[in-house]
């Protein structure tokens, strides 16, 4: 019988009915400690380290801070100490403050070579799902999964529904992976994949570097999805060869790899099939990123705003004051974030500086770029990426998941309105009333050189 | 995790659609390492400005969309240690649906109208065993997967469920388990 390659992989890991086995677990500081401690007070153990490795991303300052031990704030520092704790007491390899492997969770894995086609993969973190670009079924997860999948290797999990979502053509230029997900999710909304692993394909996915479609994966949550899902190619082989954790028998893994692809004959419960040559550099104009128009549009009107309802559309606009009406070009920024677990990998990196050009970011905009891990900061250095963004008037920060979600210094103050290449522009994601429309990595760097959002297409 | 048969009182009504878990718990409230004390910080920003009130009633009704965004379990202990016990609304994220399901905390998906009239009727009984809700003298039936329901009736723990099964997890690993990185030996 003819199977789609999430069923090859779930079938695979059926251990008994509704319980799956989790090949790789990837634990950060935020989600952990209630599980370890969980662990302790009913005197269980951790089941497979060899399938577990842990890095400290969320509350880590981006300013080189060297040891958790000297981060300022006390809670941040409590929680960094008590996963390095917890880590050390169990047998848990952890990359923490002062590792040159330390990043992002989602960065480092594909990184490292740790995330594989065909494993389950799993993380106490919703953008879990970045890990599908390579062919792996990986979701996020809460607490409570994480410690069970500590003490099993195994969830409880329900058979979810499929969908595929078939890019055809070719992606413009200026138009990136970023803009794809964020039109998908503006035409099917915040909840169009609720209960769907989502497997993206066609013309214009199967021309995406590995990590374009890191970004089209990661940010499949933000549309409800599971988890998102890029048939494994020789540009995912070509990615992963040579990267640490990489199997040693490189032959037979790749054949391996190629038979997880969809059988042609295999049907999906739910088909959907997008333009990708119509799509255009995106921005997000409200406080989901389902909220999103074309670089060309203007600010909806509440009762105009596609399939957000007018009241919610309402209250959007008033929390980002915006004027209905208003061209996003005449939107004027105050910061730009360029990094987050969607968009802080080297390509994105030098695909920002790419559009600098001996430039200099406006006068009002403080913009900085943040490297998603200790790795990519050094490969951009050594590309000269550093002194190119420098140069600019940009900041190069350490590692971390900085401003994405605030949890770290790097924050936004009270209506500060900010183009930002992560993943969620919820209401105070970035810091209490800051305002965040999300971009492409070419599109923020632009947007700081302006002041304002521009069509990258007609800018030089 | 308390076993959960019938919960009967005031409903608190939040009627927006996609209440994100950053509104429900903000971010800097993450940083305890506890798994208590979450409810004094419910919807902190919404609350502080005034922009909504709840009460602390045993059932929150809310809109389409509920607990999108980010896996944070802290949200799920925020909502049931303010007071809640069920959530009903027409749709939740997975995530928050299953972190729900391992607090005891009882997310109930009813279609819109329904949920619609149970904002207007101010009062409910749900009752798990019979999947019911019954609310300004009628009473609609909720899906609840089997499994799941047995769990929250009888306060059961997954793990220590899962864990009867360690035979099984024993013979996968020996005979089916794929090959897969070792973490332990970079």
């Amino acid at each position: 019988m003819p199977k789609t390659m999430f069923e090859k992989i779930w079938d695979a890991h059926l251990v008994r009915d509704d319980l799956i086995y989790i090949d790789l677990h990837l634990v950060h500081e935020v989600t952990s400690a209630q599980a370890f401690e969980g662990l302790r007070l009913a005197g269980r153990g951790v089941r497979r380290l060899d399938k577990t490795v842990a890095t400290a991303d969320h509350n880590v300052p981006t300013d080189g801070t060297p040891t958790a031990r000297l981060i300022t704030d006390a809670l941040s520092r409590q929680q960094v100490e008590t996963l390095e704790q917890n880590c050390e007491q169990f047998g848990i390899p952890v990359y923490s403050l002062g590792s040159d492997r330390r990043g992002i969770v989602h960065v480092i894995g594909p990184e490292l070579g740790l995330t594989q086609p065909g494993l389950t993969i799993v993380c106490g973190d919703s953008h879990t799902s970045t890990h599908g670009a390579f062919g792996a079924l990986a979701f996020g997860i809460g607490t409570s999964e994480v410690e069970h999948v500590l003490a099993t290797q195994t969830l409880v999990q329900k058979r979810p529904k499929t969908m595929r979502i078939c890019y055809d053509g070719a992606l413009g230029p200026g138009v990136t992976a970023k803009d794809l997900i964020l039109a998908t999710i503006g035409r099917l909304g915040t909840s169009g994949m609720v209960g769907f692993v989502v497997e993206y394909a066609g013309d214009a996915i199967d021309r995406l570097s590995m990590e374009q479609r890191m970004t089209v994966c990661n940010m499949t949550i933000e549309g409800g999805g599971r988890a998102g899902m890029i048939a494994p190619d020789d540009t995912t082989f070509a990615y992963m060869r040579g990267r640490e954790a990489v199997p040693a028998d490189w032959g037979a893994a790749v054949a391996r790899w190629r038979a997880l692809t969809t059988d042609d004959d295999a049907t999906f419960d739910r088909e959907e099939t997008i333009d990708a040559s119509s799509l255009a550099p995106m921005v997000t104009w409200g406080t989901t990123p389902g909220m999103v128009i074309e670089v060309t549009g203007r600010v909806p009107h509440p009762s105009e705003a596609g399939i957000v309802a007018p009241e919610t559309a309402e209250r959007a606009l008033a929390y980002m004051g915006l004027q209905p009406g208003t061209q996003v070009t005449d939107i004027a920024l105050d910061r730009v974030f360029i990094g987050s677990c969607t968009n802080s990998r080297i390509e994105d990196l030098r695909a920002a500086a790419s559009m600098i050009d001996g430039r200099t970011v406006a006068s009002r905009v403080r913009a900085m770029v943040v490297p998603g891990s200790q790795q990519v900061k050094k490969q951009g250095e050594e590309e000269g990426l550093d002194e190119v963004f420098r140069a600019a008037g940009f900041e190069w920060r350490e590692a971390g998941c900085s401003m994405c979600l605030g949890m770290n210094p790097d924050t936004l103050s009270p209506q500060e309105r900010c183009a930002s290449t992560s993943n969620r522009n919820f209401e105070g994601r970035q810091g209490a009333g800051g305002r965040t429309h999300l971009v492409s990595p070419e599109m923020a760097a632009a947007a700081a050189i302006e002041g304002r959002f521009v069509d990258i297409r007609g800018w030089n | 995790m308390e076993p959960v048969t019938v919960i009967s009182g005031t409903v608190s009504v939040l009627d927006r659609a996609d209440v994100d878990t950053d509104q429900i718990i903000p971010k800097q409230f993450l940083k305890r390492i506890e798994r208590t004390g979450y409810g004094e910080f419910l919807f902190y920003d919404w609350f502080r400005s005034g922009e909504i009130t709840l009460e602390p009633n045993p059932i929150l009704v809310a809109g389409s969309n509920f607990g999108s965004g980010s896996s944070r379990e802290h949200a799920v202990w925020a909502i049931q240690q303010f007071g809640f016990a069920a959530v009903v609304a027409p749709s939740f994220s997975d995530i928050f649906y299953g972190n729900c399901t391992k607090n005891g905390l009882l997310p109930i998906r009813l279609p819109e109208e329904d949920v619609r009239a149970l904002m207007a009727a101010g009062e409910a009984t749900i009752n798990l065993e019979r999947q019911t809700v019954t609310f300004a003298g009628r009473t609609v039936s909720f899906e609840i997967d089997a499994d799941v329901k047995h769990r929250l009736l009888h306060g059961l723990d997954e793990i220590a469920l899962t864990l009867q099964h360690g035979p099984d997890i024993d013979s996968y690993e020996r005979e089916r388990m794929a090959p897969g990185p070792v973490t332990t030996a970079l």
